[in-house]
C-alpha cells in the first residue's frame, strides 16, 4: 500500500456531479450496447416483448441505476469487503461472457482430468525448471556485467542483448532444428527447457543485477573488513539480502515464463497448449480447450502469487521492529 | 616513541601516498603504531583521517610507499589479504551492521563462515563480547530493531568476536544521537583499558585526551603533529592545530 496520508480525502463518490455523470454515462451505454447485443436480450428475456424506445430507453436507465447504486454501495464498506464484492462481481461478468459461448461442457469436464494430469503438470515442471536453471545463469550474467573484467561483461552483455533480442518463438526453433544441424540432437523436452532458461536468463540477469546494486557499499565493506572473500560475501551478505528487491519481479518473470511456455508446444511437448489445440481439434471443440487452458493457467497464476506472497513475508522478517 | 626500532610496530606506514585521480588525498604518511598503543587521529573533514585508517585494511589503496602490518606488506598482488583482515577489525561510522541476521548471527558469522569456529563454541564466545558491550539481552534481535548506540555496540562486538589484534575506529560516535555517545566511549574506553591496539578517527576530544597514547593531527591529506595528549592539548607546536582545537574545544 502506498504511504497513507493521515487526511482524508473526499472520494469521487461522495460528490453527487461525479454521481449523475456516472449515471447518465452507464445508462447511455446500456442503452447503445441494447441495441445490438445478442447477449443481452439473452439476459433480459423483457426485451423480446419489443418494448418501443421508451421501455428501451427505461430498461438502460434501470441498469445504469443498478450499476451506480451498487458502486455507491461498494463505497461504503471496509477495503476488505469491498475487494471481495468486486472480485466475486468482476468474476461473475467474465463468467458470464464465456457462458455466453455456449460451451459443451461434458466434454470439458470429459478432457478436464487429461489436461490437468498431463498438461498442468508438464507445464508447471518445464516452467518449474526452467527458472531454476535460469535463475542460476542470470546470478553468473549479473556478477559478469558487474565485473571489470571486460571478456566476462563482454560476454555476459552479448548473451542478454541476443537473448532479449530475439523473439522467444524464433529461439526455440533455433534451438530445435539449429542443432541437429550441426550433429547435436536433443529432445523436444530439453530443447524446450534449454530455450526458455536461455531466454529467462537474460531478462533475469537485469533483475539480479539490479538487486545487488540495491546493496549499500557498507555491507561489502564490512564483509571485506572481516576477511570475507567475495563468494561467501555474495552467498551470505548480498544475495540474501537481494531476495526481498528481486522477488517481485522475479515473480513476474516466472508467471511470465509459465504461459511463455506453451510456445514449446511447436515442438510437440504435451503441455497444456498443445493438448488443448490437439484435443480441440479431434472433435472441432477449439474454444471449449481454449476457454479450459486459460482458467488453468489462471489458476496456476493465481496458486504461485500466493506462494510468492508467502516467499515475500519470509524474507522480509528481519524488517520487523 | 622509539622510531629507531621499527620492528616493534604491528602497523608500519612509510611515505605512503594516495591520489584520487589527479586529487592528492594522502601525502608522504608515515605512522608506527604498537602493539597495545591507543592512538587518536583528528583534523578538519576532509583531511584523510578516514582514508588513512582505510589503508590500513586495504579498504582503499595506496599508490605509494609502504603499509605493513603484522609484518605482512599490503600490495596490490597480496595474497593473504584476508588474513591481513581478520586480525585488523573495524568499527564503521555507519555500523554496517548485517539487516537480514540476529545480533548474535552477526557476531558469529566472521568466526563461523571464515575460521571454521563449531557453532557452540562460536555463539558462547559472542555471548561474552555481548556481555561485555551490555547488550547481552538484545542477541536475538534484528539490527533495525536497535537504536544507533545499541547498533554500534554490536558492531564493536562483532569486530572482537574476530579477536583481531588492532581496532579501527572510523568516527563511530559520528552518526549517533547526542545521548547515546557516551554509551558507545565508555565501551571503546574499557576496550582501551583492556590493552587492545586501536587506532580511533573520531571527534571526541575528552576521549582523545582520557585514553589515547598518541594523538595525531591531520590537515590537507598530510599528518601535520602527533604526540601525547598532554603535550598536544596543552602545548600545539602548529598553529593549523591551534586553529582546529580553538574551533573544537571552545564549546
Amino acid at each position: 500500500m502506498l504511504f497513507a496520508d493521515t487526511v482524508r480525502n473526499r472520494g469521487l463518490h461522495e460528490k453527487p456531479r461525479i454521481i449523475l455523470a456516472l449515471f447518465v454515462l452507464s445508462s447511455l451505454l446500456a442503452w447503445w450496447a441494447g441495441g445490438g447485443a445478442a447477449g443481452y436480450a439473452a439476459l433480459f428475456p423483457v426485451r423480446e416483448a419489443a418494448l418501443g424506445l421508451l421501455g428501451d430507453l427505461g430498461l438502460a436507465c434501470l441498469l445504469g441505476a443498478a450499476f451506480t447504486a451498487n458502486l455507491v454501495l461498494i463505497s461504503r464498506f471496509r477495503f476488505r469487503l469491498q475487494v471481495l464484492i468486486v472480485w466475486a462481481e468482476l468474476l461473475t461478468l467474465f463468467l458470464l461472457f464465456f457462458l455466453a459461448f455456449d460451451l459443451s461442457f461434458p466434454f470439458i469436464l470429459k478432457k478436464l482430468p487429461y489436461l490437468i494430469t498431463q498438461g498442468a503438470v508438464t507445464t508447471v515442471y518445464v516452467s518449474a525448471i526452467s527458472i531454476a536453471i535460469a535463475s542460476v545463469i542470470a546470478i553468473i550474467g549479473a556478477v559478469a556485467k558487474l565485473s571489470s573484467n571486460g571478456f566476462a561483461f563482454a560476454v555476459a552483455s552479448f548473451y542478454t542483448s541476443l537473448f532479449r533480442g530475439l523473439p522467444l518463438l524464433v529461439q526455440i526453433y533455433l534451438l530445435y532444428l539449429g542443432l541437429p544441424q550441426l550433429g547435436i540432437y536433443i529432445d523436444a523436452i530439453p530443447a524446450g527447457i534449454i530455450a526458455l532458461s536461455l531466454c529467462y536468463g537474460a531478462y533475469m540477469t537485469e533483475v539480479f543485477r539490479a538487486g545487488i546494486l540495491s546493496i549499500p557499499a557498507g555491507q561489502w565493506e564490512a564483509s571485506r573488513s572481516m576477511g570475507f572473500k567475495f563468494g561467501l560475501t555474495m552467498r551470505r551478505i548480498i544475495l540474501p539480502q537481494s531476495v526481498p528487491v528481486i522477488i517481485p519481479p522475479l515473480g513476474n518473470q516466472f508467471i511470465a515464463m509459465l504461459k511463455d511456455s506453451s510456445l514449446v508446444s511447436v515442438l510437440g511437448i504435451w503441455e497444456l497448449m498443445f493438448l488443448a489445440r490437439t484435443l480441440g481439434n479431434k472433435e472441432f471443440r477449439h474454444l471449449e480447450m481454449l476457454i479450459t487452458v486459460a482458467v488453468i493457467y489462471w489458476v496456476l497464476t493465481i496458486l504461485f502469487e500466493l506462494v510468492q506472497a508467502r516467499i515475500e513475508a519470509y524474507f522480509q522478517k528481519h524488517r520487523k521492529r | 616513541m622509539d622510531n629507531a626500532q621499527p620492528k616493534a610496530g604491528i602497523i608500519q606506514i612509510r611515505g605512503m601516498n594516495k591520489w584520487y585521480g589527479s586529487f592528492h588525498a594522502l601525502k608522504d604518511i608515515n605512522l608506527t603504531v604498537r602493539l597495545g598503543e591507543r592512538i587518536v587521529v583528528c583534523g578538519p573533514s576532509g583531511s584523510g583521517k578516514s582514508t588513512m585508517i582505510r589503508c590500513i585494511n586495504r579498504l582503499e589503496a595506496h599508490q605509494s610507499g609502504s603499509i605493513s602490518v603484522d609484518g605482512i606488506e599490503l600490495h596490490e598482488d597480496m595474497r593473504q589479504i584476508d588474513v591481513v583482515r581478520q586480525e585488523v577489525g573495524m568499527v564503521f561510522q555507519h555500523f554496517n551492521l548485517f539487516p537480514h541476521l540476529t545480533v548474535l548471527e552477526n557476531l558469529t558469522a566472521g568466526p563461523m563462515w571464515v575460521k571454521n569456529t563449531p557453532r557452540t563454541e562460536a555463539e558462547a564466545n559472542a555471548r561474552t563480547y555481548l556481555k561485555r558491550v551490555n547488550i547481552l539481552e538484545q542477541a536475538d534481535k534484528y539490527p533495525g530493531q536497535l537504536s544507533g548506540g545499541q547498533q554500534q555496540r554490536v558492531a564493536i562486538a562483532r569486530s572482537l568476536c574476530m579477536e583481531p589484534k588492532v581496532l579501527l575506529f572510523d568516527e563511530p560516535t559520528s552518526a549517533l544521537d547526542p545521548e547515546m555517545v557516551s554509551e558507545v566511549l565508555d565501551v571503546m574506553t574499557g576496550l582501551a583499558r583492556g590493552g587492545m591496539t586501536m587506532i580511533c578517527v573520531t571527534h571526541e576530544m575528552g576521549f582523545a585526551k582520557a585514553v589515547a597514547d598518541r594523538v595525531v593531527f591531520m590537515d590537507a591529506g598530510q599528518i601535520v603533529e602527533e604526540g601525547a595528549p598532554v603535550e598536544f592539548f596543552g602545548n600545539p607546536r602548529s598553529r593549523r592545530t591551534r586553529d582546529f582545537l580553538s574551533q573544537v574545544l571552545q564549546h
